[in-house]
């Protein structure tokens, strides 16, 4: 526990549910709006994993993801992102990107929790 | 001012405040894609992307807080917008038209989520045209797996991790504890694939593992744990094949701090703090007063001060409205559904445009808007425009067009309403109003006075009634709504050529330009916004009936006197002085008054002060207000104060 996590959504709401989720779940969270200000946010955070939402403006989630492992220190760094359908050609090009696993909204707090759990300990 | 402290509701009006940001963007998407579809021109894909996103956003967030019918809705109308980004299908402008028909009917859904009332139907051919647009809609969520009920036979489970799982930054060790936490026993390491260490790549795969799982553990349990890492590693469960995993619904109530660029503040906040701005001005006023009584010198430091004050007093009460003040984007888009809605029921096409929907105002000034703006557009397709075999003849374009824009202008906001229809037949006005007894045969009117006629009640043209905009309910309904908003409404119409209404509203409405008058040692306040002129008493043309009633003929017409202090009982009728002035105001229904005082002393703006408490409601006052010296006014509603009772006939009013 204790682990820092980044969680990246283009929606407010989704931001407040993770934010609250995780936070309640022990987690240090830091929030990003869009696949860009996750990256910046990398700069200065150095996340034990990181959640992503797919579709966002300016940078999207698989293009995000691809560009996190190509970050030396990220390389292994799990990354779980979140989408409304787990539709295997999704999973594929998740996975393609770099992805280590993907939520399904709608999710809740347990859920979020064991898929954590699952990547990072 | 209390909050409860349940973070999940406040998580849901979170939410349903972002849908509302989310709905105008895709709103505006769809309206470019509108513009292109009807240009041939092809469509731009961040465009759909932005109605893309926005849809998908709405159904995330639905989905969380269990709204499934709007999920579902969303579903669909996500499908049709991913078939239109890939370029499965190139949207003609009945698609995009279907779309926007869908965007109504997903407000409507989040309507009724936020109501908690129940999903209502979608129109019809909304659902079905979407099916058509994308053959065979894709499958969402798999369904969850089922296990035999009572199998007694413990699960072997073998796992080989190849290279890619470590790769994308799976961990085996996390699995291998989640495992253990179901209850693996009899867990083995297979090493036997492991080279000799000059040999070893590290980052190659050589490991496996082999364990036993409790009978009573679902399939569905175990295959969870190896969702994410299926592809990339050798993975048998014997007894049933991995099944997808199932949801559990759940709560989460916790609490963390959102960084986010901007807040959300209780509208109950502001206004407390506007409330705390008025009281702030008022005793800055008074002690501005009440120095410069007391001899202070005009230029002195003391002086210089207090001007500074001032001025940041009035700076705070501008930034305080400010935040109050929301653009009227969301109104102006209702407004479109609304025209497409009565469009179709009338069977006249036409077509919405906007201008200027970033001006801002007040949001009760916004909210109390809607209602006559909707019945505005309602009048100007049912009246102003010609069924599209006229308006061919007439060489317009068959498409009707309607301009919603806004503005502001001197302090306060204009929003006009314009038509290119067929312009008001005034013969016809004057012709229905004569019928209708509203005015003498031979009343001599200009162009603007025939028009205002508009705005009488009773007032109609229509032969036959509409479902659209007749029963009854008129123009004159949207009058009194603009009036009782401080605001005021005009008309320009050219025959052929179309109308525009004209609306100028105060930007608040905590705030008014008031006139302060004196009756009966008294100080009251009348709205400068219901005055149409004011002169000396003695001057005027006046007819007495009897020893209570008097009309006196102001702008040409005669309106009934009503002396305020005699009206609110605090002196009996005809004591009015030779100085008196009478203040013709308008009320709300179009009634005229002339307000009988003994004074005019001040105009200036003043902060409205509702009152309540033990007050009750005041016959003839519509709130208070406290002057510079201290003492308190009561602002006076003109057209109440007519409708009172004299002092005569019935019980006397007390006033404090």
């Amino acid at each position: 526990m204790g682990l820092n996590i980044l969680a990246v959504d283009d929606s407010r709401t989704m931001r407040d549910m993770l934010a609250l989720a995780l936070g309640e779940a022990g987690y240090t969270v830091r929030l990003a709006e869009d696949g860009q200000d996750a990256l910046d946010v990398l700069g200065d955070f150095t996340p034990d994993a990181i959640i992503s939402d797919i579709n966002m403006p300016r940078l999207d989630g698989f293009g995000f993801v691809e560009a996190v492992r190509r970050i030396e220190r990220y390389r292994a760094t799990p990354i779980l992102v979140l989408t409304t359908e787990s539709a295997p050609e999704l999973k594929a090009r998740a996975r393609a990107a770099g992805a280590t696993g993907w939520i399904v909204k709608p999710f809740d707090a347990p859920k979020l929790v064991r898929a954590l759990q699952m990547v990072a300990g | 001012m209390t909050h409860a402290p349940d973070p999940l509701a406040d998580l849901r009006s979170g939410f349903f405040v972002e849908c509302a940001e989310l709905l105008e963007r895709l709103q505006d998407a769809l309206t470019e894609l509108e513009a292109a579809a009807e240009d041939a021109a092809a469509t731009d894909p961040e465009v759909v992307n932005t109605a893309f996103r926005a849809v998908h956003s709405i159904k995330g967030g639905a989905g969380a807080f269990g709204l499934t019918a709007l999920v579902g809705f969303a579903h669909r109308v996500e499908t049709v917008l991913d078939a239109l980004r890939d370029g499965a299908i190139r949207p003609r402008a009945e698609d995009v038209a279907l779309l926007i028909r869908s965007a109504d009917h997903l407000a409507d859904l989040v309507s009724a989520g936020a109501a908690g009332t129940g999903a209502p139907d979608p129109a019809a051919g909304i659902e079905a045209g979407l099916a058509a647009l994308v053959p065979g809609p894709r499958p969402e969520a798999a369904p969850a797996g089922t296990d035999a009920a009572h199998d007694n036979r413990p699960w072997q489970v073998a796992f080989r991790p190849q290279a890619a799982l470590f790769a994308s930054g799976n961990e085996p060790l996390f699995l291998l504890q989640a495992l253990a936490d179901l209850g693996a026993t009899d867990i083995r390491c297979d090493f036997a694939a492991l080279p000799r260490l000059a040999a070893l790549d590290p980052e190659d795969s050589y490991l496996g593992w082999r364990l036993t799982l409790p009978a009573t553990r679902r399939g569905a349990e175990i295959g969870e744990i190896f969702d994410f890492v299926e592809d990339v590693c050798d993975l048998t469960m014997e007894r049933l094949a991995p099944a997808r995993p199932t949801t559990t619904p759940g709560t989460e109530r916790p609490a963390a701090v959102a960084e986010t660029p901007s807040i959300r503040v209780d509208l109950d906040r502001v206004d407390r703090l506007m409330n705390l701005v008025g009281e702030l001005a008022i005793n800055q006023s008074i002690l501005t007063q009440s120095l410069s009584e007391g001899g202070l010198d005009a230029h002195s430091a003391l002086a210089a001060r207090l001007e500074t004050l001032t001025g940041l007093t009035r700076d705070i009460q501008d930034s305080v409205m400010t935040m109050r003040a929301q653009p009227v984007k969301p109104l102006f888009q209702r407004m479109g559904r609304v025209l497409r809605e009565t469009a179709a029921a009338l069977g006249k096409p036409a077509r919405l445009k906007l201008e200027g929907e970033a001006t801002e105002v007040d949001r009760t000034v916004i909210e109390r808007l809607a209602d006559p703006l909707m019945h505005m557009i309602r009048n100007a397709l049912d009246h102003g425009l010609e069924p599209a075999e006229e308006r061919r003849r007439a060489g317009k374009p068959a498409e009707g067009t309607i301009t919603l824009t806004a503005a502001h202008r001197a302090g306060r906001l204009v929003v006009e309403l314009g038509d290119d229809g067929r312009g008001l037949d005034r013969a016809r006005i004057r012709a229905a109003a004569e019928q209708r007894g509203l005015i003498a045969r031979d009343a001599p009117l200009g162009e603007a006075e025939t028009d205002l006629l508009l705005f009488r009640p009773g007032f109609s043209t229509a032969g036959g009634v509409t479902d659209i905009s007749g029963r009854g309910v008129g123009m004159d309904v949207v009058k009194t709504a603009i009036t009782r908003l401080g605001g005021r409404i005009a008309i320009r119409s050219e025959p052929g050529r179309g109308t525009t209404f004209s609306l100028s509203l105060p930007l608040t409405l905590a705030v008014m330009d008031g006139m302060v008058v004196r009756a009966a040692g008294q100080m009251f306040v009348v709205p400068v916004a219901a005055i149409l002129e004011t002169a000396k008493l003695a001057a005027l043309d006046r007819r007495s009936f009897g020893a209570e009633a008097a009309l006196v003929r102001l702008r040409g017409a005669f309106a009934p006197l009503c002396d305020v202090a005699a009206a609110l009982g605090m002196r009996t009728a005809g004591q009015t002085g030779a100085e008196a002035i009478a203040i013709l105001t308008v009320a709300e229904d179009g009634s005229r008054t002339a307000l009988v005082v003994d004074a005019i002393l001040d105009q200036r703006q003043i902060v409205v002060k509702p009152l309540r408490g033990g007050f009750g409601r005041l016959p003839g006052i519509s709130a208070a207000t406290i002057l510079g010296d201290g003492r308190i006014a009561l602002i006076l509603d003109p057209g109440e104060l007519a409708r009172l009772p004299g002092p005569g006939t019935g019980p006397k009013q007390e006033v404090a």
